[in-house]
């Protein structure tokens, strides 16, 4: 093949002249040009080479189902893999480079696969690199990697956005063809709001290969401009149909562009929920499996005519046809009338009327005639073609081969929205023939093949959907000029396969062969899912666009059976390829997640709090204005609470507001121990479990009033004891009065603990005496605080004097900075997680690493706490004979023998006997703060409290570290709780 | 993507809801066996049709919701509160 640029044909804009490079050398096209036109234009024909045999490669469509012209695309954090050239808008200074070849394109190294061809056949990787095991890794895989394959990714980060947007409308059209625009335009004039998408950037599909459709296309885009509530969507791709009508579609806002404007996203990601979809995608073209149909210069009919009058480019000279049916007429009509020579047009049937025509009209065509090879390496230099019944065949030289075997319906998206597609005889391949409540298909796709009846039948899709969308309107829709004269075309006839000696593909992409079609089959992968993935036909990123149906005819021949009994495999999202910036949009970096902070955060930033990330909640570990790492800072925080007192942000504690009549029968519901019991103006420590028995969290529970209760949950569990209450409440236990709020962002909470914690408060409480009798330990009410009216808890975490002060968020920081100001001459301390964590490690107290899903309030140590009486979540379940064990691993405390040791979080416990035998492991580890200086820890063991007194070792094979350490109580600190009560 | 048609807040989103399991067990009661609190957690019919499951709007009114659904087309005949019986479409498949 040796293409030029024809002087006047096609709708590309001459006047603008632009620069890119493909492997480096510098070439010229136009604005309007794709990649691969303007190759063709400057003679190019081999554009890669073929993901198994490192076969040269040339280009075969004019679109997105292209399967060879696979180019890597710019440098750098913009470089992008797999890019179709037939998709690539040209812009100034492109950079193009082909893609798996070694050392160059044209003298590939590789090609040696070709030769080796039978070790690559179907299923050969699983055959035959089975054993030794170890090697697959070391050997097999990088070797098979680098030989097969297409670009290499990028390694560095992208430096464009993305985005995502959020569609809503009465009607989503897909496809700009003669069905799309036909029912668009009936759709927006019947009032519905209307977004048509276009995978190109220029509207108008199929029409844009016919400049006899140019008028009729201009004037229904000119009606559809004037229409107030239609969204044009040209660069957008459909990739998906999900449930409930919902559409994915990309739209490449940028890519045409050397780099996106500034502000302006690379690509954006379009959910569009429409109430009624038109799908009107048209159907594409397939090649034919006949020897050596991969050689560049060989073209798909349809694509030949798009690159004459879309692009102005002859793809060849002198050019041979191989068609199956009248529609490819058309395009050796155009290219002859371009100028390429027409040296035969080979068709196996009989003449049909137009087919007929043509050979009257002087055509050299070819009834009853196959082509059963190509030749050349780099590019076509002839063909031969045989006649069918007598089998001579004779030699005719050429540089360009045009192959139609028919046109396939682009179902994807119908299958995925669950349309049935059948098997149509006249078209000879599957169409959309059902539709649902939310999906329509019109045009092509639906099997109504011909522009005059597609157009016709947009028109009546349009109205049916403005009928579904609004039954009243009885206004019957204007009957558009239609574009052409109706269809005369004569059958088409199935035709997939001409055999040979040498390669016949199916798949052009990953180099499947009709042979390997035939070797699924004789090894038992007959179904076409199985053979799918045998021969990994239709795996690649083209998803077998042009080649899929005839890999299922080959297929059907092979099992006896009709194309319509085998089906095609079923098309996944995406129906092209999605970059993942595309997905992912706006929720990178620090946006993946959102951040929640404390009514005090700033605060806390400003005192050189090291934020740590609980959930989504940022919360202070410790404060470290010097920067200091170490443990140091950590065990100061902890000795001020433990000699005299500190204060800490626990606002990110869930907190519930329960009321009502029954709210104190729904807590011993919702609670493994009592609530009803509990006096008003007390705090009670509870415990929730899951229905199978396995604890779901701990926190304090407050009651106010008869009626009403304040729930703590931890941070982490916030969310989720809410939803478990409203669940319940709402579903097993409708009948009582209860009300569930959820105050947590209402409510700042701080804890003020420490032996000199009363007497800080004292001067800021007013109206409640503090005194150890008149407020003691478990004591919960309001009080104004600072002024502010809130509430006061006498519960403690760190095991100290404590109490927690909760006032609403927007008084935050002014009570909290009046606390201070109290405690000034205390010395009061701010703390972090990381000093409660040494305080609670020390008390004994069970945090989320023990409160891990796995556990019962046994292994726990609070077994006691479950009610003998009344149903509550979790009662039954959790006397199973499998939480009961008394093997289970339960809580101690430890802590190494030699205490310049230090302890690992999550090391392993193993006797000297059994090293190898984890009998549980560490949940939490620190220095302590009090007492010898040592690291202390908790631990789930099996056995145990029983245990206590024998030393194990932990072990942390990552650190390369055994330590022995000695079981003791996890009760470390103030067993009697005396200073609690203090 | 799922789109539930919530009775307070209209058609939304799945990403606003919780899907909180098989709404066509009931809790046994308190003094039930064992054995009855075992099926009720762990037994489930997994049907390939219409079924009737629990989704909680929690990006919403935080109602349970009650919705019949077909797990193979993922079609919804029916939502409402959870006292309400909603009548499970008799046909094997989608409407």
């Amino acid at each position: 093949m040796s293409g030029s640029r024809h002087e006047t044909a096609g709708s590309i804009g001459r006047a603008k002249v632009l620069h890119f490079t493909f492997d480096g050398v510098t070439h010229a096209g136009f604005a309007g040009d794709t990649l691969a036109s303007a190759l063709l234009a400057n003679g190019v024909s081999l554009f890669g080479r073929s993901f198994k045999y490192h076969r040269p490669r040339g280009v075969v469509t004019a679109g997105p189902e292209e399967p060879c012209a696979l180019v890597t695309l710019r440098t750098g954090g913009r470089r992008e893999p797999n890019v179709p050239a037939t998709t690539v808008e040209l812009f100034e200074g492109l950079v193009a480079e082909s893609q798996n070849r070694w050392p160059s394109l044209r003298f590939d190294l590789m090609a040696v696969n070709s030769l080796v061809a039978p070790v690559f056949a179907a299923g050969f990787y699983y055959k035959t690199f089975m054993w030794p095991k170890a090697f697959w890794e070391k050997l097999y895989e990088p070797l098979i990697r680098r030989a097969a394959g297409l670009g290499k990714a990028g390694d560095q980060p992208d430096p464009d956005h993305y985005d995502t947007l959020h569609q809503h409308c009465d009607v989503l059209v897909i496809g700009s063809g003669v069905a799309g625009l036909s029912a668009t335009r009936v759709a927006a004039e019947s009032g519905a709001r209307v977004m048509l998408v276009e995978q190109d950037h220029a509207l108008g599909g199929g029409t844009l290969v016919d400049p006899a459709l140019a008028d009729w296309r201009e004037d229904m885009l000119a009606a559809l401009q004037k229409l107030p509530d239609v969204q044009l969507l040209p660069r957008t791709t459909a990739v998906g149909a999900y449930d409930s009508g919902v559409v994915a579609a990309v739209e490449r806002i940028s890519d045409h562009l050397a780099e996106p404007p500034p502000f302006t996203p690379r690509q954006r990601l379009h959910l569009i929920r429409p109430q009624q979809t038109i799908l009107a995608t048209g159907a594409v073209e397939r090649l034919i499996a006949l020897p050596n149909n991969d050689r560049p210069g060989v073209m798909l009919a349809t694509a030949a005519r798009a690159y004459v009058n879309r692009y102005g480019v002859l793809p060849g000279k002198r050019m041979v046809a191989f068609v199956n049916n009248d529609e490819a007429y058309a395009t050796v009509r155009d290219l002859g009338a371009a100028g390429v020579d027409v040296a035969a047009v080979v068709d196996p049937r009989t003449p049909t009327a137009i087919a007929a025509e043509a050979r009257d009209g002087g055509m050299n065509v070819l009834f009853e005639h196959e082509i059963c090879n190509v030749q050349g390496f780099h590019v076509v230099s002839d063909v031969q073609i045989r006649d069918i019944s007598s089998g001579r065949s004779h030699v005719v030289a050429c540089d360009l081969v045009c192959l139609s075997g028919g046109y396939t319906p682009q179902a994807q998206l119908a299958t995925q929205a669950g349309l049935k597609v059948e098997w149509g005889d006249d078209i000879a391949g599957f169409a959309v023939t059902g539709s649902n409540e939310r999906m329509l298909a019109a045009g092509a796709v639906a099997g109504v093949f011909g522009r005059h009846e597609a157009a016709r039948h947009g028109l009546v899709c349009g109205h049916a959907v403005a009928q579904i969308l609004n039954p009243d309107d009885a206004a019957v829709p204007h009957h558009y000029r239609p574009p052409v004269p109706p269809r005369r075309d004569g059958p088409i006839l199935p035709f997939w396969e001409v055999c040979g000696k040498d390669k016949a593909f199916v798949d052009l992409q990953h180099d499947v062969t009709t042979e390997d079609m035939r070797l699924a089959h004789r090894e038992g992968y007959s179904a076409v899912e199985h053979a799918k993935r045998y021969t990994t036909h239709g795996m690649g990123t083209d998803q077998g666009k042009t080649g899929g149906l005839v890999g299922s005819a080959i297929l059907a021949e092979a099992r006896g059976e009709p194309v319509s009994a085998v089906g095609l495999s079923k098309p996944r999202p995406f129906v092209t390829p999605v970059s993942w910036g595309a997905l992912a949009g706006m929720d990178v970096g620090p946006y993946f997640k959102p951040e929640r902070r404390l009514p005090l955060h700033d605060w806390h930033k400003a005192h050189g709090a090291v934020f740590v990330r609980i959930g989504l909640w940022m919360r202070p570990l410790v404060y470290s204005p010097t920067g200091d790492t170490s443990w140091n800072p950590v065990l100061a925080e902890a000795r001020a609470v433990r000699r005299s007192v500190g204060i800490t942000d626990a606002s990110s504690l869930g907190k519930i507001d329960v009321q009502g009549r029954d709210a104190a029968v729904f807590l011993d519901h919702i609670y493994a121990n009592t609530f009803s019991t509990l006096p008003a103006g007390k705090a009670r420590y509870g415990l929730m479990l899951r229905e199978d028995g396995i604890v779901l969290d701990d926190g304090t529970t407050s009651r106010l009033a008869e009626n009403h209760f304040i729930v703590t949950t931890t941070t982490g569990q916030a969310q989720n004891v809410l939803e478990h209450m409203e669940f319940h409440h709402q579903t097993v236990w409708r009948d009582l009065d209860v009300q569930i709020t959820n105050i947590a962002d209402q409510w700042a909470q701080f804890a003020v603990a420490g032996p000199d914690a009363r007497d800080v408060l004292k001067q800021v409480v007013s109206g409640l005496d503090l005194a150890n009798d008149a407020f003691p330990f478990i004591a919960a009410g309001d009080a104004v605080i600072a002024g502010v009216q809130g509430r006061l808890f006498r519960i403690s975490f760190s095991g100290e004097l404590a109490y927690e002060v909760s006032i609403p968020a927007g008084y935050a920081l002014y009570v909290w900075e009046a606390i201070l100001a109290a405690g000034k001459s205390f010395g009061i301390c701010p703390y972090g997680l990381d000093a409660l964590n040494v305080m609670r490690i020390e008390k004994g107290h069970v945090a989320g690493s023990e409160l891990n899903g796995q556990t019962t309030a046994a292994d726990l140590g609070l077994g006691k706490m479950l009610k003998r009486n009344g149903d509550f979540i979790g009662k039954m379940l959790a006397q199973s004979p499998g939480l009961t064990d008394p093997s289970r691993l339960a809580l101690v405390g430890l802590h190494p023998c030699d205490n310049a040791k230090r302890l690992r979080n999550g090391a392993h416990l193993v006797s000297a006997a059994e090293p190898n035998r984890s009998q549980g492991f560490l949940t939490a580890a620190c220095m302590a703060s009090e007492g010898p200086q040592e690291w202390i820890g908790l631990a789930m063991i099996e056995g145990g409290h029983r245990r206590i007194g024998e030393v194990l070792i932990a072990t942390s094979p990552i650190h390369n570290e055994a330590i022995d350490v000695e079981i003791v109580s996890h009760h470390r600190l103030d067993p009697e709780n005396a200073r609690v009560k203090a | 993507m799922l789109r539930i048609r919530c009775p307070h807040c209209g058609l939304r989103d799945e990403s606003e809801f919780r899907y909180r399991g098989d709404a066509s067990v009931a809790r046994p009661e308190g003094d039930a066996a064992t054995e009855a609190f075992q099926d009720y957690v762990y037994e489930r019919a997994n049907p390939k049709g219409w079924h009737a499951e629990w989704w909680l709007h929690v990006g919403g009114c935080r109602q349970v919701l009650k919705v019949i659904r077909h797990t193979g087309t993922h079609a919804i005949a029916a939502v409402g509160l959870p006292g309400d019986e909603l009548t499970i479409p008799t046909s094997r498949s989608a409407p």
